[in-house]
């Protein structure tokens, strides 16, 4: 009986499926063409765009300011948008608070303006709103209540309801359990999120000018189609230092609320 | 002297067919302390819940003057709610609020919601909760947060929140049971001398028999959701509590 003891049995179900993960890994790259050679003629062309990038070309700063300028604001108006559609998407969906019949559609809501990547959003809006910055605001706004939305029901999901039975029992309206059993209990994580999403749509608001939303994304387009590399550096330089600045940011505000 | 409180036929099941209350019939005096003794399970917390509707009952009803708590709704229950005080057995303070916040809790069913959320508080209210802290021995811990306290000063804020509603009674689930012996003296001899100066009517669960006989003026045992024993507690010997909570080596 004791030489049947097997103290780390083999797991079939994994080896096969590594296996068939493997071979399809390289069933795919046959399928798209990816060899040796194409490789290496694609970093030499690699080297030679980055050649033509250098030095850049800040001598057009006033269209990369504007374009700048606009992005932000994109970001700013999407991100407050996002948080206060956001708020009662969030209460409606956590199950604690909210009944089954509430809380169930308004997770469905908040699936859908998650499921779409948002550069498609920003595509439909463009055709439905015409181009410009509204677009990408609309655009935004949309992805922001899908990420925040799901998040905020998340921290609302894990407060403590002991300290909301104790705000109920004191015969508080459903508002004023709300304002003082529930804010208090999210309120710093809300913050957080808040600045996690300002964050995160000021990176995406650089990218929905590619399709006509408004902002940095637009002139950056048009650089790469005239074949201004140099142009085309100093605006992804920008948008870096851009980026880290906002990290920056938002990493003081974060240190001055824990 | 009338009823403060009376209760008729109170059932309760969580789940269909396994009730926790199987009839409870009792009526509570207007005055002193009521203590509620029983194994854990045996339905004390869901008796308390049910009186201010944190539990709705299955059946049955219960009195409070001309009002039948067990079937008001909205406006009707809050107002209600409001009128009746709770001590829980973790303190359940909002941890994030501050003590004196906590302690204005207790007026949410009176002011109106604007005031609460800007904390514009009547400052008869502002005076009187900064009364209760003075009563309760915190008087220099109003700004502190809740979660900064210690168990007895946070059971302290709790009986502080609970008597800042101006409650026609007072419920207690268990409060002492998170605490030392010594605090947990401490804080049943504040909720005796606060509540009989306000000449409030107490309802206590408790875990302890000992202090149950040296506070309460009536003694209230359970057993698997029904009464078994009701009396002064000088009546109560061995074969109760041997009849409440089972077996006998414990005693």
């Amino acid at each position: 009986m004791s030489a049947t003891r097997n103290a780390f049995p083999p797991n079939w179900p994994l080896r096969i499926g590594a296996a068939l993960g493997l071979a399809y890994v390289v069933y795919a790259s046959m399928q798209l063409g990816i060899t040796g050679r194409r490789l290496a003629q694609g970093w030499g062309e690699a080297g030679r765009f980055l050649a033509r990038m250098f030095p850049p070309n800040f001598e057009r700063w006033e269209l990369l300011l504007e374009g700048m300028l606009e992005s932000l604001q994109i970001a700013v108006l999407s991100t407050a948008l996002g948080i206060v559609l956001s708020l009662p998407l969030g209460l409606m969906a956590a199950r604690n608070l909210s009944p089954l019949w509430l809380s169930g559609p308004t997770r469905g809501l908040i699936a859908v303006c998650r499921s779409l990547h948002y550069v498609i959003v920003a595509i439909i809006f463009v055709k439905a709103l015409g181009f410009g910055a509204l677009a990408g605001v609309a655009a935004l706004t949309v992805a922001s209540m899908g990420f925040i939305a799901k998040l905020f029901a998340e921290a609302i999901e894990e407060i403590s309801m002991k300290q909301l039975e104790a705000v109920r029992a004191s015969g508080a309206s459903a508002a004023g359990v709300l304002l003082y059993g529930v804010v208090p209990q999210v309120a710093s994580r809300f913050i957080g999120f808040g600045i996690y999403l300002l964050d995160s749509n000021l990176r995406n608001s650089t990218l929905v000018g590619i399709v006509g939303a408004g902002g940095i994304g637009g002139t950056l387009f048009a650089a790469f189609k005239r074949f201004d590399y140099d142009f085309v550096c100093a605006i992804l330089l920008s948008i870096i230092a851009l980026i880290f600045l906002a990290e920056v940011v938002s990493g003081r505000i974060r240190a001055a609320l824990r | 002297m009338t009823p403060v409180l009376r209760i008729e036929g109170l059932e309760k099941s969580y789940t269909p067919g396994k009730p926790v209350l199987r009839g409870i019939n009792l009526e509570i005096g207007a005055r002193g302390i009521t203590a509620v003794i029983g194994p854990s399970g045996t339905g004390k917390s869901t008796l308390l819940r049910c009186i201010n509707r944190l539990v709705e009952p299955s059946a049955g009803a219960i009195w409070m003057g001309d009002e039948d708590l067990a079937r008001l709704r909205g406006r009707a229950l809050r107002a209600a709610r409001r009128r009746i005080g709770m001590v829980f057995q973790e303190y359940n303070l909002v941890e994030r609020l501050t003590v004196i916040e906590n302690v204005l809790t207790g007026r949410l069913g009176y002011v109106p919601l604007w005031r609460a959320w800007l904390r514009k508080y009547p400052a008869a209210d502002i005076e009187r909760a900064f009364a209760l802290l003075d009563a309760v021995g915190l008087p220099d811990q109003a700004t502190r947060r809740a979660d900064a306290l210690s168990g007895g000063q946070r059971q302290r804020v709790g009986i502080a929140r609970a008597l800042m509603q101006s409650p026609d009674l007072l419920l207690a689930d268990e409060p002492t049971s998170s605490l030392d012996p010594k605090t947990a003296v401490e804080v049943m001899e504040l909720m005796a001398r606060l509540t009989g100066e306000a000449g409030v009517p107490v309802i206590v669960n408790i875990h302890n028999v000992e202090l149950a006989r040296r506070f309460a003026i009536r003694i209230i045992g359970m057993t698997a959701g029904e009464v078994v024993f009701d009396g002064p507690p000088e009546a109560i010997e061995n074969h109760h509590l041997r009849q409440i909570y089972g077996g006998e080596d414990w005693l």
